[in-house]
C-alpha cells in the first residue's frame, strides 16, 4: 500500500518544552486516519509540521512524496486545510472566499468556475454563493472550508476537529460529505477529533499521541482489543489515563472572547 | 502577480463593505480641520504665517493617510488570530507576495481615504492646481505605502491587539505630532527640529504641502527620495519578518 503521509523519527521542541518527541507514523492512500489525543497533547503541532506552518526540529516528513521542509510548494499544492477555527474572510461572499483561494493555488479560471459551482453544490451552499459568509450559520461556515479545502485537487484533506460545536444532525451531514469524496476522489482524510465515537465509526486507522509521543496505532478494532474495552472512548482512556489535562492559556483565547463580543459569533 | 492582484482586491473589498467605518474615519480629520483651522488660524495669521487652513489640510491629508495605513497593516494579527492568515500561509504563494499584497491593498485604501479627506479640504478653502494635485496625489500614495509596510511589519511581530495602544500612543501619535502637521519646522529649538527631522512623516507633508500650496521647507525632490528610500526598505524588513511568521 502506498503512503501519502510518512513521518520519521520528529520532534518539535519550543525551548524546553518538548511538544512532539520522536514520533514516526504513516497513512495509506486513500483512507481516513484519525490523529487523536487529549488537550495539548501534541496534535495541532504535529499538524502544523506536516502542513509546512512549522519546521521541525529533527526528523524527516514526507507529504505525497516532498519532504515539507525543502519542498513547501509543492507540499502545499497537495494538501486541503480545515483549521480548528474558522479561517475564511467572513466580509467576503462564500464565492469570493473559493475564488480567492483558487487564486492563491494558481488555479485557472477555466477550471476553477466549474469546479467552484460542483463543489459548492456538493455542499449545499450553491444557492447562498453571493451571501456575506458573515451571514453563515457554523454548520454552512464548515462546510464552506471543507469545499474551498478540496478546490485544488489535493491529495489529502487535513481537518483539525472539524464538527467541534456542532450540532449532530450537521455532524452526520459533514461525515457524509466527507466520506463521499474520500470514496469518489481517491481523497485521503487525516482528521482530529475529540468525539470518539465519530472516531470510531468513520477511521480506517486511528493513531493516540499522548504528552508529544505515539502511543498506539491500529484500525478502531484492534484499540478496542488490545485494551479489552467495549468502545473507542473507553480504549482511549484506558491508553491515555483519567487526568483532566491543562492547555495553557494563550492569547488566542482571549483573542475568541474578543471577536465573540465584537462579532456575536457564536463559533 | 496574480497572487498579489487578489490579497489586494480583498482589502478593497472589505473597504468599499465597511461603510460605517468610512464614515468613522472622516469623523477625526474634519473635527481636526474644523477645531485647529479655526481656532489657531487668527494667530498664525497674526504671526505673519499666512492662511493657516492652507497651511494645516495638508497636514490633515497625511495624518489620515498615516492612521488607516497603519492600522490596515496592524489588522493582520487579527487575520493572524482568526486563521485567515494561516489560509494564505498554507498556500503555495510567496511569502513576499502575501506580504506586499496586503500592504499595497492597505495602501491604496489609506491613498482613497486622503483623497476623500483632500475633497473635504476643498470645503475648508484649499485651492491647487491640476500639477499640483497629481504631484501631491503621488505624495500621498507613498506615505501610505510607507506607513501600510509599517504597519504590517509591526504585526507580524505581535501576537495580539493588546499591543496596538501602545503602538498607538508611543509611535502614531508622537510621530504626527512631531512632524510638521501643526506647525512649521522652521524656527524649533533645536534638539526638537532634530527629532521633527527624523521623522519620515515629516518629509511626506512637506511634499504634500509643497505640492498643493507651494509652501515647503525642503526641496521635493530630497522629500521623495527619502519618502521611497525607507518606503522600500520598510517593505523589504516586513517581507522578511512575514517569512518568519509562524502562523
Amino acid at each position: 500500500m502506498a503512503k501519502i503521509i510518512e513521518v520519521k523519527n520528529v520532534s518539535k521542541h519550543f525551548g524546553e518544552v518538548k511538544a512532539v518527541e520522536n514520533i514516526s507514523f504513516s497513512v495509506d492512500t486513500g483512507k481516513i486516519f484519525a490523529f487523536l489525543g487529549p488537550n495539548g497533547a501534541g496534535k495541532t503541532t504535529t499538524i502544523k509540521m506536516l502542513t509546512t506552518l512549522l519546521p521541525p526540529s529533527h526528523g524527516e516528513i514526507k507529504l505525497n512524496n516532498f519532504d515539507v521542509v525543502t519542498h513547501p510548494d509543492e507540499t502545499r499544492h497537495s494538501f486541503g486545510i480545515v483549521f480548528q477555527d474558522p479561517s475564511l474572510d467572513t466580509e467576503l461572499t462564500a464565492y469570493e472566499n473559493m475564488q480567492f483561494h483558487a487564486v492563491l493555488y494558481n488555479v485557472k479560471a477555466s477550471v476553477y468556475k466549474p469546479r467552484i459551482e460542483e463543489l459548492l453544490r456538493l455542499v449545499d451552499l450553491w444557492d447562498r454563493k453571493d451571501s456575506l459568509v458573515k451571514e453563515f450559520s457554523g454548520g454552512m461556515k464548515r462546510r464552506l472550508e471543507i469545499a474551498r479545502g478540496l478546490l485544488h485537487h489535493p491529495k489529502v484533506l487535513f481537518l483539525d476537529e472539524p464538527t467541534l460545536g456542532l450540532d449532530p444532525q450537521t455532524r452526520n451531514h459533514i461525515w457524509s460529505y466527507i466520506k463521499n469524496l474520500n470514496q469518489k476522489e481517491k481523497l485521503t482524510v487525516f482528521f482530529t477529533t475529540h468525539y470518539m465515537e465519530e472516531a470510531d465509526r468513520v477511521a480506517d486507522m486511528v493513531s493516540i499521541i499522548d504528552h508529544g509521543k505515539i502511543i498506539e496505532s491500529g484500525t478502531p478494532m484492534e484499540l478496542k482489543k488490545k485494551t479489552n474495552t467495549e468502545n473507542l472512548e473507553d480504549a482511549f482512556l484506558a491508553l491515555t489515563g483519567h487526568e483532566v489535562r491543562e492547555e495553557s492559556s494563550s492569547a488566542k483565547d482571549g483573542m475568541r472572547q474578543a471577536r465573540a463580543m465584537w462579532t456575536g459569533n457564536k463559533r | 502577480m496574480s497572487t498579489i492582484y487578489i490579497l489586494w482586491l480583498r482589502q478593497l473589498k472589505r473597504y468599499i463593505r465597511s461603510k460605517q467605518r468610512i464614515f468613522a474615519s472622516l469623523a477625526q480629520p474634519l473635527l481636526f480641520l474644523f477645531a485647529f483651522g479655526y481656532g489657531f488660524g487668527p494667530v498664525f495669521a497674526k504671526a505673519g504665517g499666512g492662511n493657516y487652513m492652507n497651511f494645516l489640510a495638508p497636514g490633515i491629508i497625511a495624518m489620515t493617510i498615516m492612521f488607516t495605513a497603519v492600522f490596515s497593516g496592524i489588522e493582520v494579527i487579527w487575520d493572524k488570530q482568526f486563521g485567515f492568515l494561516k489560509e494564505t500561509m498554507v498556500a503555495p504563494v510567496s511569502r513576499f507576495n502575501i506580504m506586499f499584497g496586503r500592504t499595497l491593498g492597505g495602501a491604496t485604501v489609506s491613498f482613497v481615504q486622503g483623497i476623500s479627506v483632500s475633497i473635504i479640504t476643498f470645503f475648508f478653502g484649499l485651492r491647487s492646481s491640476l500639477s499640483g494635485i497629481i504631484l501631491a496625489f503621488i505624495f500621498m500614495f507613498l506615505l501610505a505605502l510607507f506607513f501600510a509596510a509599517f504597519g504590517t511589519a509591526m504585526a507580524s511581530k505581535l501576537d495580539d491587539m493588546q499591543g496596538f495602544p501602545l503602538i498607538q500612543n508611543f509611535i502614531v501619535m508622537p510621530l504626527f505630532f512631531l512632524s510638521g502637521a501643526l506647525f512649521p519646522v522652521t524656527g524649533l529649538p533645536k534638539v526638537f527640529s532634530y527629532i521633527v527631522k527624523l521623522n519620515p512623516l515629516t518629509y511626506a507633508i512637506d511634499g504634500i504641502r509643497g505640492s498643493l500650496t507651494g509652501v515647503h521647507t525642503f526641496s521635493l525632490g530630497l522629500d521623495f527620495v527619502i519618502l521611497i528610500s525607507i518606503t522600500l526598505i520598510c517593505i523589504y524588513i516586513g517581507a522578511q519578518l512575514f517569512k518568519r511568521i509562524q502562523a
